[in-house]
């Protein structure tokens, strides 16, 4: 103590050249291992998959390298056809209802009803379960020999017929139906967070001026929620693409492979199936539609940004 | 190999130099999906038999009927350099491990004890890369198989459909009698295992082994093959509608509770019988799949011997190559797991009526050459050449209007993108 006490200029500064140094360089290496771990278990292993969709690669990587063979195998492969369209009409159907069902209930939800509460988390409780979850509740309900149609058989109604599930041209729409009961809950909390923050005495205002109430959020409401529109999409779109579990556990793609999507196709060909190297193309071609969508989404933010 | 006599002559003069060392006792380490029942006790009479002559046995079972988890599992291992001593690997899978350079020969194990006369040469060559054995077959199981209830079919009076026209006929009246005629579930490889029995049927064993082993585009792009279809699509019109997405062995059910007549499936169908506490040819009967009487449709489970770096480990992993073939185990192993021992020099009397009927063909059409390899169950072709006649199949079964033109011209098309 007393040593310390007896020099203090000199041993102060050293510390704090010590803290001058530390204080520049913890925040990097702060950062650091992040950047590295999101550098290489996210764009590094992008890139040995870009790598690989070269290659012919069969069930484990080999890098001799056959060009763009995999990709022209992609596109001649019928399946993939089938999935990249099944993701089309899945894709489309599920951000439509989605949003139109989110909005609706939002809509209804935010006219200062009692126990909203309580019937908002009953709306969005479906977002709690997991993809495996749903996919198999619904495989129950839809499967004509347990569920839906075999109840109404059994309540005397016989001609009663739904089998969507087990017929190769509707299934793809039974999966659009879990999705779409599985999803809205979350877009109409994102659409009632939004509703909320609208300024009230804009209202009042069309009020004033006699407006109806449809009027007023079809005219000025919505319109003002333009952002929370752009973020609801990209989040679906997110889950379209990447969709893999609700179709494993409904119909694991079947009845053939009427309802393969592109994640369920990567996921058969690279790891069971031995086709590394077509599952790896498969892969880089969902990125590609991943990027389509998100390059033109950060554009758009950065700009904005830049703007205000 | 050369290294191989090295190490062995090395060997050999050290357990000359120091007989008081008794046993070399090495570890194998097994990589297995026997989890089920009478599959886990089969695999523990195997660990029995390597503990008694002195070994480690290291389990390494990973769950999951058809062994998918295991794989990946087993690719992690091997490409980290840390492989265990064998694994369950089937089929062609054998020839691309062997490639890829991961496995060890066995040929001294298998000309010490004769390999070749105990094996039919179909199956030997699937165990074999190069002319050397890299792997050793556990049992065969055979797929044509048509199991059926007795009690629908005698009171539909009719008796078991020994041709596919017979087939039809049958199923007409059972149709008529309110039962479904054919269980089924609709699953590519379930679809695939019908495709193949009704290819069998039609080709006879000579053109199914030049399509489907050789893919000869010859034959697979012929009016023969649109027959297969034709028939095939009759076949599958006496299943129920709603077999999409059916499990296997509930498809079984069906038939054990009298649903449903008939099923076509692999002799692991038995399992299920045997489960619900029935006797073959009283309470189910077993019957070649229509068509293919004599004929046999096989798929045989094996262990890949990996090359392993540790001299014991590598001793322990060639008894345990031998064990797998010794009758005992052959007798204990495959009455648990319901399935045909590989050797064709073994007493059945203990075995199962099914079972019985099963070495027979396997014995006679090992010799008149009726013996074919299942490709819905990955022993004739590689996975993505399977993979490809499974999507063409399957999507025939689905469509709407099944165009057997159509399917033979895409099947054509797919393999040879395959190949």
């Amino acid at each position: 103590m007393e040593h310390i006490q007896r020099h203090p200029a000199r041993v102060a500064r050293a510390p704090s050249r010590l803290l001058d140094g530390l204080q520049r360089w913890l925040p990097k290496l702060v950062v650091a291992p992040t950047f590295v771990l999101v550098g290489i278990g996210i764009y590094g292993y992008m890139l040995w998959t870009g790598v690989l969709s070269f290659t012919s690669s069969s069930f484990l990587p080999v890098y001799d390298f056959v060009g763009f063979d995999q990709y022209a195998k992609l596109m001649t492969n019928d399946r993939w056809l089938t999935a990249s369209v099944n993701l089309g009409i899945f894709g489309g159907l599920f951000i439509l209802s989605c949003l139109l069902i989110g909005v609706v209930l939002a809509i209804f939800l935010d006219q200062k009803i009692r126990q909203e509460g309580a019937i908002r988390t009953i709306y969005l409780y479906p977002m709690a379960l997991s993809m495996i979850v749903t996919g198999t509740v619904w495989k129950w309900i839809l499967n004509p020999s347990l569920g839906l149609e075999k109840l109404m058989h059994d309540w005397g109604w016989t001609s009663f017929s739904f089998d969507w599930l087990v017929s190769s041209d509707m299934a793809i729409y039974t999966i659009v139906m879990a999705a779409v009961w599985q999803a809205s809950g979350f877009v109409m909390a994102l659409f009632l967070a939004g509703l909320r923050g609208v300024d009230s005495s804009i209202i009042r205002a069309a009020r004033v001026d006699g407006a109806s109430l449809p009027l007023i959020y079809w005219k000025i409401i919505l319109p003002s929620l333009r952002p929370v529109f752009f973020s609801a999409v990209m989040v679906l779109a997110h889950i379209a693409i990447k969709s893999f579990d609700l179709v494993m556990a409904m119909t694991a793609g079947g009845p053939g492979y009427s309802t393969d999507l592109p994640a369920v196709f990567m996921y058969a060909h690279t790891f069971t199936r031995g086709q590394m190297g077509l599952g790896s193309a498969s892969a880089m071609l969902m990125l590609g539609a991943i990027l389509a969508l998100i390059v033109p989404y950060l554009y758009s933010e950065l700009r904005e940004k830049r703007h205000d | 190999m050369n290294l191989f006599k090295k190490t062995l002559t090395a060997a050999a003069v050290t357990a000359a130099l120091l007989p008081a060392q008794a046993v070399q006792a090495g570890e194998v380490e097994v990589l297995h999906w026997w989890t089920a029942g009478g599959e886990a006790r089969a695999a523990a009479a195997l660990k029995e038999m390597m503990e008694e002559q002195g070994h480690t046995w290291k389990d390494f079972a990973v769950a999951g009927g058809g062994g998918e988890a295991a794989m990946t599992v087993l690719k992690t291992r091997a490409v980290s350099g840390n492989p265990p001593a064998a694994a369950q690997i089937k089929g062609l899978d054998i020839r691309e491990w062997a490639k890829l350079g991961f496995l060890t020969s066995l040929d001294d194990v298998a000309e010490a004890n004769n390999w070749n006369q105990l094996v039919p040469p179909v199956i030997a060559d699937v165990m074999k890369y190069e002319g050397e054995y890299v792997a050793v077959p556990v049992n065969v199981h055979r797929v044509n198989w048509l199991w059926a209830n007795p009690d629908v079919l005698e009171d539909a009076g009719l008796s078991v459909p020994k041709t596919l026209d017979e087939f039809y006929q049958a199923a007409e009246k059972l149709e008529a009698a309110g039962v479904i005629p054919l269980a089924h579930g609709g699953q590519p490889w379930q679809d695939a295992t019908v495709f193949e029995a009704v290819a069998l049927a039609v080709m006879g064993p000579e053109e199914y082994a030049k399509a489907f082993v050789e893919h000869d585009m010859e034959v697979i792009n012929s009016a023969l093959m649109e027959e297969v279809f034709t028939e095939f699509a009759k076949v599958m019109s006496y299943v129920d509608d709603n077999a999409a997405g059916r499990d296997w062995n509930t498809a079984t059910g069906m038939v054990i509770r009298g649903e449903a007549a008939m099923q076509i499936m692999g002799d692991w169908a038995k399992g299920e019988f045997t489960a619900a506490g029935l006797t073959p040819g009283e309470d189910y009967i077993c019957a070649p799949a229509p068509g293919t009487t004599g004929e046999f449709t096989f798929n045989v489970d094996s262990f890949a011997m990996f090359s392993l770096s540790d001299e014991e480990n590598s001793k322990a992993q060639k008894d345990l190559a031998r064990t797998i073939l010794e009758p005992e185990f052959q007798t204990v192993f495959n009455e648990a797991k319901g399935s045909i021992p590989v050797r064709t020099d073994m007493d059945m009397s203990g075995f199962d009526a099914c079972a019985q009927a099963s070495m027979d063909t396997f014995k006679s059409s090992a010799d008149e050459g009726g013996l074919v390899p299942s490709f819905a169950h990955g022993l004739a072709t590689t996975s993505y050449v399977q993979g490809q006649i499974f999507d063409v199949v399957t999507n025939f079964v689905n469509s709407n209007d099944k165009d057997p033109v159509r399917a033979t011209d895409q099947l054509a098309a797919a393999i040879q993108a395959a190949l």
